[in-house]
């Protein structure tokens, strides 16, 4: 396997620390191929990658058989109220409630329609409804952050959920992750299967985050950024986002960083 | 309309335990049913390790060769939809019931298209498990692979299914597909 950046180079008796994860971003992001749309996978500062990335080219394909249908899905598998996440309790969950909606297109802009539409989050103190999260953030009765919908025939989505809350994990001490939400996406072909995050305008956690950083095009990964929509804000009751999803599949990207 | 930039995937992370799998994900037709088999592998990291929070795919056409499109597959009422979903439980294992597909044509290879998420995988990965048969040799895109990687996307037959490793790195790591943009 080979890598620019020499993780071996921390000490094992030292916590790996925030600047150490930072400096790598920088050091990949200086010497990354302009206008690499999507995730690096071999990227060292998410330490949980390093024996989970392929170093082998992607095999180039024409789509066959089962590849070219996607899955069908429709409403007798999921059901209207799957879609509002704030009334799965028996009370209001604490927190923001937000709104969120888009388009789903493909890479010619056509919509996909009535094709599901899965997200999973934290609640708005960072903690999800999930045995493997720990941390001593409190759970939320009345929130458990699971939601599905179908778009419609202009491809849109809809969502009505609490502002997830930013959350710790143990990639490095004191690693914390942006606010997300996770985004599920079928297309029209089974090829452009997404499963993605979305995030929130002017998050500070954003440059030293090696999840996010991973996408090494600004721009690229400005397109994870929901954006803040006053016109889809209700008065006294909620706040809106919107974010629009194009799904091309997975078109030849070089596994390699430049310098690998 | 001009070519849009597409939205970029992330991990799948280590939490979507508790939202994607589902009663029936992995039961694309009813255990014991006529036909059914079981389809299932182990996901494998780097060191061989297996990978307890993986997430298999598999798309796949019907006995026939027909890629249905049929709503159904989480309501899972009877209804064969060529579409399941298996979480790997401690030991990286997964397990599907289903049927074999069939060829889109008498003599060519059939496979199961599959996709990997995982917690560690920054972007979801693509692959094909194809049906051992003596059409594999004939198959073009296989012939295309160096020989010593073409059986990373061949099940192997064992007692009541198929078996289909996916090592994501490492000496038997498993071919991974791109696909042209579509036109
Ligand atoms: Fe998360």
């Amino acid at each position: 396997m080979t890598s620019s950046t020499d993780v071996s180079a921390v000490p094992a008796d030292e916590p790996l620390d925030q600047a150490q994860i930072t400096r790598e971003i920088e050091e990949i992001a200086a010497t990354a191929r302009p206008g690499e749309a999507q995730p690096l996978l071999d990227y060292p500062p998410y330490r949980s990658s390093l024996l989970r990335h392929p170093t082998k080219a992607l095999c180039p394909a024409d789509p066959e058989a089962a590849e070219l249908v996607a899955p069908v899905f429709g409403h007798s598998d999921v059901a209207p109220v799957e879609a509002d996440l704030t009334i799965q309790g028996t009370g209001d969950p604490i927190g923001e409630r937000m709104v969120v909606t888009g388009q789903v297109l493909d890479g010619e802009g056509r919509p996909v329609r009535g094709q599901l539409v899965e997200i999973w989050q934290a609640n708005a103190a960072g903690r999800y409804m999930h045995k493997r999260d720990q941390h001593p953030a409190p759970l939320d009765p009345h929130f458990a952050g699971t939601g599905r919908c179908l778009t419609d025939d202009e491809g849109r989505y809809r969502f009505v959920t609490v502002k997830p809350g930013p959350y710790p994990w143990r990639n490095h001490h004191n690693a914390w992750r942006p606010a997300h939400i996770h985004f599920s996406l079928f297309g029209t072909d089974f090829t452009e299967r997404l499963v993605t995050q979305m995030y929130f305008p002017g998050d500070p956690l954003f440059p030293l985050d090696p999840i996010y950083q991973s996408i090494t095009d600004p721009r690229a990964r400005d397109r994870l950024l929901a954006t803040y929509d006053h016109g889809l804000s209700e008065h006294e009751w909620q706040l809106g986002y919107r974010w629009d999803i194009v799904l091309t599949g997975n078109t030849s990207t070089p596994m390699e960083r430049a310098d690998a | 309309m001009p070519d849009l930039e597409p939205t970029p995937g992330q991990t799948v992370g280590p939490f979507f335990g508790f939202a994607l799998p589902y009663p029936g994900d992995s039961r694309l037709v009813p255990p014991g049913s006529a036909g059914a088999i079981r389809l299932h592998g182990t996901v494998y990291d780097g060191a061989g390790g297996p990978i307890p929070d993986a997430l298999v795919e598999i798309r796949q056409a019907d006995a026939s060769g027909v890629v249905p499109r049929v709503e159904g597959s989480i309501a899972r009422d009877g209804v064969f939809t060529g579409w399941g979903r298996a979480a790997t439980d401690p030991g990286g294992r997964y397990v599907f019931t289903t049927i074999e597909p069939g060829p889109e044509r008498d003599g060519e290879a059939a496979f199961f298209a599959v996709t990997v998420f995982a917690r560690g995988l920054l972007d979801r990965l693509s692959t094909r498990a194809y049906l051992p048969s003596p059409a594999l040799d004939a198959d073009p895109f296989l012939a295309g692979l160096p020989e010593d990687r073409r059986a990373t996307l061949v099940a192997v037959r064992d007692d009541g299914g198929l078996r289909f490793d996916i090592h994501l790195q490492g000496d038997e790591e498993t071919v991974f597909l791109s696909y042209p943009p579509r036109s």
